[in-house]
């Protein structure tokens, strides 16, 4: 509560710190092939393992250094980033319609719809997910829109238990019992009445979700499952590095700052946009 | 009403037993690829494929294969495994106990933790030292399991390597164990050499699997502590000339710890899913990396009877802690 009101004030300076990160991560991957200062799938055996700038043996224009291929390490991270932010939004955004939905409907119409979804969810809750996005993957096959799927078919459940809950909370506030004495239609109700006020909630899961979309992305790249293995992603990237870790330990350590600062940043981004939206702590 | 409560909860877990059961099943029928013929030899005729198919029971409808599986596994067969050719239940029961002990040795560590944070972080409200407890809560709740594991391979494992990051015991050690419960065996037959080498083996997995636990944990304790520490009986505690850390330990923390306990349940299971992944980080001989495996091999009888397992710990889990919640509570145990 007081956080929230100290929040009120100004924009703490870690949701610039969180925002200024994602931005930037972001425009990094839009321009990335103007950004990039090499071709991020150039190999050339010359230049393999080469340190970082501030280190002896580095090479111009390899900033963080090259892998056991001698692959630009900043170059691949910065293209790495096109396929995590690609899945970070779609996968987030479809488990959310999915979930929220399910989680509105439930929660809102109770009864049967309630049993029967919350019985699914409880299915859902009771497979381990990391082996769930795994085995999705296996059978629908490796590639961006597998990996989306796979996401969004696993974490549809985190928005569908919230939402239910909240929903369930509204509505029996009084101003959805006045808005049926109006003669409100039920659909109506929930869409217009109830739906404005778990929003806030939503937005904050929708970033926390991106964040996790981004490490599930990373785990499946790292277990080899993601995309093509030619486009770099920071799992792949990170797999690489876990390999030759005691000999270049650069190619672990920079994908795993940027995922870090990257799931650091969505999880903050979602905590403060929940209480900017919240009317109670408004 | 407890009994009531048990029976209730007992159903509701068979259903999502079942439930689990069909997905699994569907899930892995849609696959594309078929595993019989990856287990051939390139010479192999089609009659070959065809014998080998009716040997797993492939050739039958999956309607017909899901109920044969279902009685298999009621009666506790759960197949044949199509890449290692054994027994499943065997091969699970053969690994799980190693996952097992990850999984407790990361709870200990959660709770030990967590607690030790929320007690002191609830003597020191208001000060510096509960601000910097909730920025490092903070920062360990928000990253997962997975990246915590690469953070401690590089800082323990190749900065100051004092741990060992891969496999579960060193391999030229020589094993007096019958179970598979090492950590467990290595304890009661006292050979302290042997657990220590399991314990470096298994204390940067387990850390990293508790280490979100641990946040989760400390931020609601501290938080029902300060709520506990302002009522009357505590102040009269303190009245009596207790000090705060005594406080906090005889009167305050039994009552305060309840909603936690319900927390930890659910959270436990999360952990517990967590290790797949942390398993195959550090190349742990446990049921999480048996079943990326299997995944790769497409090993279908053998995905389906790791999932149950996993689905019945899970159910297992929330079930006792549902039951303890309705011991302790007193207002459901004399409701």
């Amino acid at each position: 509560m007081d956080e929230g009101r100290a929040q009120r004030r100004g924009v703490s300076p870690r949701l610039w710190l969180a925002g200024g990160w994602l931005l930037l991560a972001l425009l990094a991957a839009i321009f990335a092939p103007l950004v990039g200062p090499q071709d991020p799938l150039a190999q050339d055996l010359m230049l393999e393992r080469l340190p970082p700038f501030w280190m002896n043996g580095a090479e111009p224009g390899y900033w963080l250094g090259t892998d056991s291929l001698g692959r630009d390490l900043l170059s691949r991270l910065i293209f790495g980033g096109r396929i995590a932010f690609i899945v970070a939004f779609s996968a987030a955004i479809a488990a959310c319609l999915v979930g929220s939905t399910l989680g509105l409907i439930a929660g809102y119409f109770g009864g049967w719809a309630d049993r029967i979804i919350s019985r699914v969810v409880d299915v859902w809750m009771a497979f381990p997910p990391v082996l769930f996005a795994i085995l999705l993957v296996a059978v629908l096959g490796t590639g961006l829109s597998s990996v989306i799927l796979a996401i969004a078919i696993i974490d549809w459940t985190r928005f569908c238990r919230v939402i239910r809950a909240e929903t369930m909370g509204q509505s029996h506030m009084d101003y959805v019992e006045n808005a049926r004495i109006a003669g409100y239609g039920r659909i109506g109700i929930m869409l217009r009445e109830v739906l404005p006020n778990v929003v806030p909630s939503i937005v904050a899961l929708l970033s926390l979700e991106m964040g996790i979309a981004v490490i599930v992305e990373a785990i499946l790249s790292f277990v080899n499952l993601s995309i093509s293995t030619d486009d770099p992603t920071w799992g792949g990237i990170i797999a690489e590095g876990r390999l030759s870790i005691h000999q270049a330990w650069w190619v672990l350590v920079f994908p795993l700052i940027t995922l870090i600062l990257t799931v650091l940043s969505f999880s903050q981004f979602g905590e403060a946009l929940k209480t900017r939206f919240d009317p109670v702590l408004r | 009403m407890l009994l009531q409560r048990f029976l209730i909860r007992l159903l509701t877990m068979l259903i999502t037993l079942f439930g689990v059961a069909v997905v699994v099943f569907v899930v892995i029928r849609v696959a594309p690829g078929d595993p019989i013929a990856m287990m051939l030899p390139p010479g192999a005729t089609d009659a070959d494929l065809a014998r080998l198919r009716a040997l797993y029971g492939l050739d039958k409808t999956i309607v017909q294969q899901f109920f044969i599986w279902l009685s298999g596994v009621a009666r506790g067969d759960f197949g044949t495994s199509i890449s290692l050719r054994q027994d499943v239940l065997g091969l699970v029961f053969n690994r799980l106990p190693a996952t097992l002990e990850l999984a407790i040795v990361a709870l200990i560590i959660a709770v030990a933790l967590g607690g030790t944070t929320a007690i002191i972080g609830a003597r020191e409200r208001g000060t510096a030292v509960e601000a910097g407890i909730d920025i490092a809560s903070g920062a360990a709740l928000s990253i997962p399991d997975f990246l915590w594991g690469l953070v401690l391979i590089l800082l323990f494992g190749v900065l100051v390597p004092i741990f060992d990051i891969s496999g579960r015991v060193s391999p030229q050690l020589d094993l007096p164990f019958v179970t598979q419960f090492y950590l467990f065996e290595s304890l009661l037959r006292l050979r302290l050499d042997l657990t220590w080498d399991l314990l470096k083996h298994m204390l940067m997995p387990a850390v990293a699997l508790a280490l979100p636990l641990a946040a989760i944990i400390s931020q609601l304790l501290k938080q029902s502590l300060k709520e506990v520490l302002d009522l009357d009986y505590v102040v009269l505690a303190r009245v009596k000339g207790f000090s705060e850390t005594q406080v906090i330990l005889r009167e305050a923390l039994k009552n305060a710890a309840l909603p936690t306990l319900t927390l930890v349940g659910v959270q436990f299971t999360f952990l517990i899913g967590g290790t797949v992944i942390v398993e195959r980080l550090f190349s742990y001989e446990g049921l999480g990396n048996m079943a990326i495996d299997a995944v790769i091999n497409r090993d279908l009888p053998l995905i389906q009877g790791i999932v149950l397992v996993f689905a019945l710990l899970f159910v297992l889990i929330n079930l006792s802690v549902d039951m303890m919640y309705a011991l302790l509570n007193p207002r459901l145990r004399h409701g």
